[in-house]
């Protein structure tokens, strides 16, 4: 067992704790890194592109219009509004 | 509601309780384990015992995987509002907004920023440093919970808002009220409590499988020594709030405490059902047919859980779609014809105020907003079509809640006997107790996934309580699309789930790593 250093020697960079971290993963680790940025990839840019998109986003660009969809649909859906 | 919206409303919400079901795996373990492992730590900065490092360590790593698959996976949940929900959406405008962003900064600055000082900075950063990091995950994890939960508890109880007639929808005018309404935070303390124990049952669990291969038994003692004080604290303190949470689902909800007591018929002095079995015979909420086939049932208890008061009256099923009893405020209920009436005139005075805004007869518009002011409490039931609409499956929300509170009531004994053996030092030869622990790990996640099915099933139809029933919420879309993203879903998940599993279950044979090599 070898014993710690408790305190870092030299001033604390950040960079470098990202760059050596990065640089010395192990072997899970990796792996682990490719399954998130595969899934993430999947996701926003199959996913959400072809299969996601927002409704009221892509038929309308402003507000009102979006408001006076949300509105024609909800009276659509209630048996009372004529 | 045609049949083709109809399926496209409920292929939504499969696919969305997919989603929330899958994305529930993974949350649990990442705020139970981020506990176990910053108690861990912190024994080991303040005793500089090097086996507390070893199993914080390990911990992190199991952490880590599961962090590393989950994330993210609630951003599926977000899409689905965009694209299946828009008109809900649309209609909850920046309530639903202002938790997600927050939790989304918390989410990405505080989660980020200090996981990779947990992960790097071993050696690099002091060991206060370090420490405080690790906690500052858990608390950063926890508080994306937390807003997310906000959000969760405002659609069961919609408080804190004004509906705006002219952009169709809810706006915030009280922020504290929707951060910090009783719902939300009884719902945050529940739903937290319930991730410690999953990290607790997990822990202990693993650490059994280590004593059962007689592997790294002086790890496995320390783990279940933590995690079984961590599990025994979540789940007194699930029943705790379990308490507040039925105490508010009555005054707030009060179909779905029916749903989940099976309750049809109210009564003073309800008692509260231990075990029982339903009647399928029962289909109409107002036949004569025995809702049950035996019930065991704890005299008065319903009606002192949910009204402080053991003769208080427990509206049933039937009472609340047929009204005509006494609330708590001295009024008295409204049956479901009444409240349909009013929801129709509250949808058609919207529907008037447009018109008179179009055609500029302001006065007009004035009144109309007014009446709709009046009734927009009961906006929603001019969505449905008879009371039996208002009534969720009685049968899944029963046998959900009381497994539920099973489980529950199991894991507080469960933790107390571990404690018992770990006090007498002979956990490592009680190769029984060592098989309870490991075969226990999936109830823990059975009984999360069965809370959210309670919640969230014992409150249909609606998406917004007595605003917004689900097929009002749905987007025009066709069912075909949303079957294809719930398949598409389904093998992305499992995948996913089959990969962390693979994963952890390599690393669990591993073991922990005694050497000092602080590679993330």
């Amino acid at each position: 067992m070898v014993s710690e250093i408790n305190r870092p020697q030299e001033r604390f960079n950040w960079f470098k704790m990202f760059w050596t971290g990065f640089t010395n993963m192990s072997r899970l680790s990796k792996t682990l890194w490719i399954v998130a940025v595969v899934k993430l990839i999947i996701m926003f840019f199959i996913l959400k592109p072809f299969f996601f998109p927002n409704v009221l986003n892509t038929k309308y660009e402003d507000d009102a219009d979006k408001a006076q969809h949300v509105r024609t649909e909800l009276f659509k859906k209630a048996p009372v509004t004529e | 509601m045609d049949l083709l919206s109809a399926s496209a409303v409920n292929w939504s919400r499969a696919q969305f309780a997919l989603t929330a079901g899958y994305h529930w795996l993974f949350v649990p373990l990442t705020i139970g384990l981020g506990l176990i492992m910053a108690i861990m730590e912190t024994l080991y900065v303040k005793t500089g015992d090097e086996k507390w490092k070893f199993a914080t360590k390990f911990w992190q790593k199991i952490f880590g995987i599961n962090f590393a698959i989950g994330v993210a996976t609630g951003l599926i949940l977000e899409f689905q509002f965009g694209t299946n929900w828009s008109n809900y959406s649309w209609f909850v405008g920046d309530i639903f907004g202002a938790p997600l962003a927050i939790e989304g900064i918390f989410a990405f600055f505080m989660e980020a920023t200090f996981i990779s000082i947990m992960f790097f900075g071993w050696n690099r950063v002091s060991k206060k440093m370090h420490l405080a990091s690790t906690w500052l995950v858990f608390v950063g994890a926890s508080l994306s919970a937390f807003w997310i939960l906000v959000a969760n508890a405002w659609m069961q109880y919609p408080v804190g808002m004004e509906f705006n007639p002219e952009s169709v929808r809810n706006e915030m005018n009280d922020f504290w009220a929707v951060a910090f309404s009783p719902v939300a935070y009884n719902k945050f303390l529940h739903t937290t409590f319930s991730c410690w124990a999953v990290g607790a049952a997990f822990a202990t669990g693993v650490s059994g499988w280590y004593l059962l291969k007689n592997r790294h038994t002086d790890f496995a003692i320390k783990s279940i020594k933590i995690s079984a004080m961590v599990g025994l604290v979540a789940f007194v303190m699930l029943a705790v709030t379990g308490d507040g949470s039925a105490y508010h689902v009555a005054q707030k909800q009060p179909m779905k405490l029916a749903a989940m007591e099976g309750l049809y018929e109210g009564k003073e002095g309800a008692g509260l059902v231990a075990i029982g079995m339903l009647n399928p015979a029962k289909t109409v909420y107002n036949d004569d047919v025995d809702p049950y086939i035996f019930k065991i049932e704890l005299p008065k208890l319903l009606s002192l859980l949910g009204y402080r008061n053991i003769n208080a009256f427990v509206p049933g099923i039937a009472d609340i779609v047929d009204g005509g009893y006494t609330l708590q405020d001295g009024t008295t209920a409204l049956p479901f014809e009444e409240r349909q009436a009013r929801g129709r005139r509250a949808i058609q005075a919207l529907a008037d105020y447009q018109t008179a805004r179009e055609e500029g007869r302001d006065t007009d518009a004035a009144n109309h907003e007014t009446i709709l002011r009046e009734n927009y409490a009961h906006f929603g039931y001019g969505y449905l079509e008879n009371g039996e609409d208002l009534i969720p499956n009685v049968p899944l929300t029963f046998y959900s809640f009381h497994l539920m509170v099973m489980i529950g009531m199991y894991y507080i004994l469960f933790f107390m006997i571990i404690l018992y053996f770990i006090y007498k030092k002979s956990m490592n030869t009680t190769r029984w107790l060592q098989y309870v622990a490991l075969w226990s790990i999936p109830l823990a996640y059975l009984a999360g996934q069965l809370g959210w099915v309670v919640a969230e099933v014992g409150r249909q139809p609606w998406t917004i309580q007595d605003i917004l029933p689900v097929q009002a919420a749905a987007s025009a879309i066709s069912a075909g699309n949303v079957k294809t993203t719930f398949f598409m879903f389904a093998v992305l998940f499992t995948g996913l789930l089959i990969a962390e599993v693979t994963i952890m279950v390599k690393q669990i044979k591993k073991g922990p790593d005694t050497t000092t090599t602080d590679e993330a």
